[in-house]
């Protein structure tokens, strides 16, 4: 299988300046990742552990204060080979939407207040369509009736749909032109289970058709279980596992997988939650050695002091844990 | 009963297809029920996307008119229709966190300064320290402390930092009633339980009614008291939420609870829609039908 997209020991980081004094946030330190042809790659962690960070700089999305201190990133589409990190800006941009698609977090932004989502459509997906565009309404509104839209929303202004739908326009914008490479940032957050269910089938459909790769990045573990083939799982900036969707939610490694998958609520269940004892680590100042050891129920001495490598254990998985044998397999509690 | 807030039989239609035509969509049909002070409980509203539940939530805050039916605040008329002096009072009482935490903070202001505006107006007070803390405390309720947000503007967060921040600012003035929609969907497992059991512990602690909007049914499972499930406009269960998610009645809400992901199958894509059940419920599309009242004190929408 080919890699669509190398990552290679990428660090970026918000580089600011406060008075005089520089402050960092290393949203994404030292991150080494490769996405293949034909897969949904999911991206799990913590809030603010730096996914949509890691994924702006996928997607070309990158604005000051936010920059590469070290690494790269290059993709490989097939017909063109690209470092869009390298390149000439408009040659990335001439890619986006026809190669690459990014739906962003909350995504509404790139639907235009005063613009009928009509228009909107026209502006960013008519030139990579390439066709006529009598031709492209009902391409147009095909597309939309898989995502269980009705064609009466391209009259809309954006401010007239629900936050659901709404989501929905920008993953039809983002799909429509079905791009072998489509980053997708909590795309299913304002939609009810029915719908999304659909959506991710919808997804799911395109990604298979077009053997395109997906980047899914969700809280949402119930939907890694479903759409992704892989899963990679971050924290405080860091890649700490890595593996087959299967055995991430039978047999995690890391303590912090672990806790991700079995702290899945499920309806029936009354017993009082709690949540991981302390605060998420700042990014500006991250603690030493693992940066999951404060919170982290099996850590030893060794784990405040040094860091763990992220390691190759076999089965296509990698973990960065000195004690990952000691995590126990989950199989049996989440039947 | 000491009535906190009534909705009698709201009622909201847009325009659609712009300006001059009059083609209308009813997009919250006839909805009524009651929160009552004296026994805070968390009032869970699930449903359809686009069936209206952010609209009936707007309505509540009076951030929208009525087309009919109205909305009571302790007796007295508050939503959009109402005068001005009465709606002041009943904004101070009652909070929103809103469903876009991107959309809902201003791009150009600094988060700190605008919370910082928004305790002083609310809560009336000018000592900068003062202040300071109660932004603080109420940050650290979420997660989140002052120095983390400081000097910051809203796209310098990352999406679970501005929904938690949302949160914080609804809890400054201590409501008597926060409408949350979605407060939850964009938080990692560890904070959503612990918001979860925060929304809990405001009303087991400090009395506050929560009108909690989700998508999630287990969490809603978890914490509410009473829920109603919505379908295009029309509510078609209501009533105690255990009750109700362990053994839905409408086809509607049968289809929800079917179509939630499972992890049990991790890696295998289950991902077919419940079909069966789709049928049914697009058998019903279109008519009204009537409320049922079932031994559980639920009603359920039945048609003839
Ligand atoms: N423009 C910016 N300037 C400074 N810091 C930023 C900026 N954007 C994000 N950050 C910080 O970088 C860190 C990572 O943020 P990011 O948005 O990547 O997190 P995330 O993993 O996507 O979180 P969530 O799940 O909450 O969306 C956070 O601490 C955030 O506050
Ligand atoms: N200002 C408006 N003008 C016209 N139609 C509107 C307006 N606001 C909402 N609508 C319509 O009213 C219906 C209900 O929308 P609402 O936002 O209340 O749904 P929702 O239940 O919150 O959905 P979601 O779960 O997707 O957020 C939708 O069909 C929407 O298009
Ligand atoms: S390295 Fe140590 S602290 Fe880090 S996850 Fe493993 S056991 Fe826990
Ligand atoms: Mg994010
Ligand atoms: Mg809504």
């Amino acid at each position: 299988m080919s890699d669509v997209l190398t990552v290679n020991k990428l660090k970026a980081y918000y580089i600011m300046n406060y008075f005089g004094t520089k402050r960092e946030v290393r949203a994404v330190d030292n991150v080494s990742l490769t996405i293949r042809k034909n897969e949904i790659y999911g991206i799990a962690g913590e809030s603010s552990s730096g996914k949509t960070s890691l994924i702006k700089v996928f997607a070309a999305a990158m604005r000051p204060p936010f920059e590469i201190v070290d690494g790269d990133i290059k993709f490989d589409f097939g017909d063109v080979k690209i470092d869009p990190y390298a390149e000439d800006k408009s040659k990335v941009d001439a890619l986006r939407w026809s190669h690459f698609s990014y739906i962003m977090q909350g995504s509404m932004s790139v639907l235009n207040p005063v613009r009928k989502i009509g228009k909107t459509f026209e502006d960013f997906a008519l030139k990579p369509m390439g066709v006529s565009k009598a031709a492209f309404k009902p391409l147009v509104i095909e597309h939309l009736e898989k995502l269980k839209l009705s064609p009466d929303i391209l009259n809309s202004y954006p401010h007239e749909l629900s936050g659901g739908m709404r989501q929905r326009v920008t993953i039809a914008l983002a799909t429509v032109c079905r791009p072998k490479f489509i980053i997708a940032d909590e795309p299913t957050t304002a939609l009810d289970v029915v719908v999304q269910k659909e959506v991710l089938s919808m997804i799911r459909g395109i990604q298979q058709e077009m053997g395109s790769s997906v980047v899914f990045v969700t809280h949402d573990m119930s939907v890694h279980a479903n759409i992704t083939d892989r899963i990679g799982i971050f924290y405080a900036g860091r890649l700490v596992e890595e593996g087959p969707t299967k055995l991430m939610f039978e047999q995690p490694k890391h303590p912090y997988t672990y806790h991700l998958v079995s702290s899945i609520p499920r309806i029936g269940d009354t017993q009082r939650r709690t949540s991981l004892e302390g605060k998420p680590p700042s990014l500006a100042t991250p603690p030493n050695g693992c940066r999951f050891h404060p919170r982290c129920p099996i850590a030893t001495d060794k784990c405040s002091q040094e860091n763990p490598e992220l390691i190759d254990i076999g089965q296509g998985r990698r973990v960065a844990c000195f004690h990952s044998d000691k995590v126990k397999p989950l199989a049996e509690a989440i039947q | 009963m000491n009535k906190l807030l009534e909705v009698k039989n709201v009622v909201k239609k847009f325009n659609t297809g712009g300006l001059f035509s009059n083609k209308k969509l009813t997009a919250v049909n006839d909805v009524s029920f009651t929160l009552d002070k004296n026994k805070p409980e968390i009032f869970t509203i699930i449903g359809e996307s686009g069936s209206g539940k952010t609209t009936l939530a707007r309505m509540i805050l009076g951030l929208e008119t009525t087309t009919h039916g109205e909305i009571l605040h302790e007796g007295k008329r508050v939503d959009g229709n109402a005068n001005r002096s009465t709606r002041m009072n009943f904004m101070r009482s009652v909070q929103p966190v809103f469903q876009n935490p991107f959309e809902a903070f201003n791009p150009l202001k600094k988060i700190d300064q605008y919370l910082v505006s928004t305790t002083k107006e609310l809560l009336q007070i000018e000592d900068d320290e003062e202040v300071k803390t109660i932004i603080d405390d109420n940050l650290q309720k979420v997660g989140l402390s002052h120095a983390e947000i400081m000097g910051r503007y809203p796209h310098e967060l990352s999406g679970g930092q501005l929904q938690r921040t949302a949160i914080a600012r609804a809890l400054i003035c201590n409501p008597s009633l926060l409408v949350a929609d979605e407060p939850v969907s964009m938080v990692d497992a560890s904070l959503k339980m612990s918001i979860v059991n925060l929304l809990q512990s405001l009303r087991d602690d400090f009395g506050v009614n929560v009108i909690y909007i989700t998508h999630d049914l287990a969490t809603a499972y978890y914490i509410s008291d009473r829920i109603i499930i919505m379908q295009k406009g029309l509510v078609v269960e209501m009533g105690p939420a255990r009750p109700i998610l362990d053994d839905p009645k409408h086809p509607y809400s049968q289809l929800l609870k079917a179509s939630v992901l499972s992890i049990a199958d991790a890696g295998n894509g289950q991902l077919a829609p419940a079909t069966d059940l789709i049928e049914i419920v697009n058998r019903n599309e279109g008519q009204i039908g009537k409320m049922r009242t079932y031994e559980d004190t639920r009603q359920v929408r039945e048609y003839s």
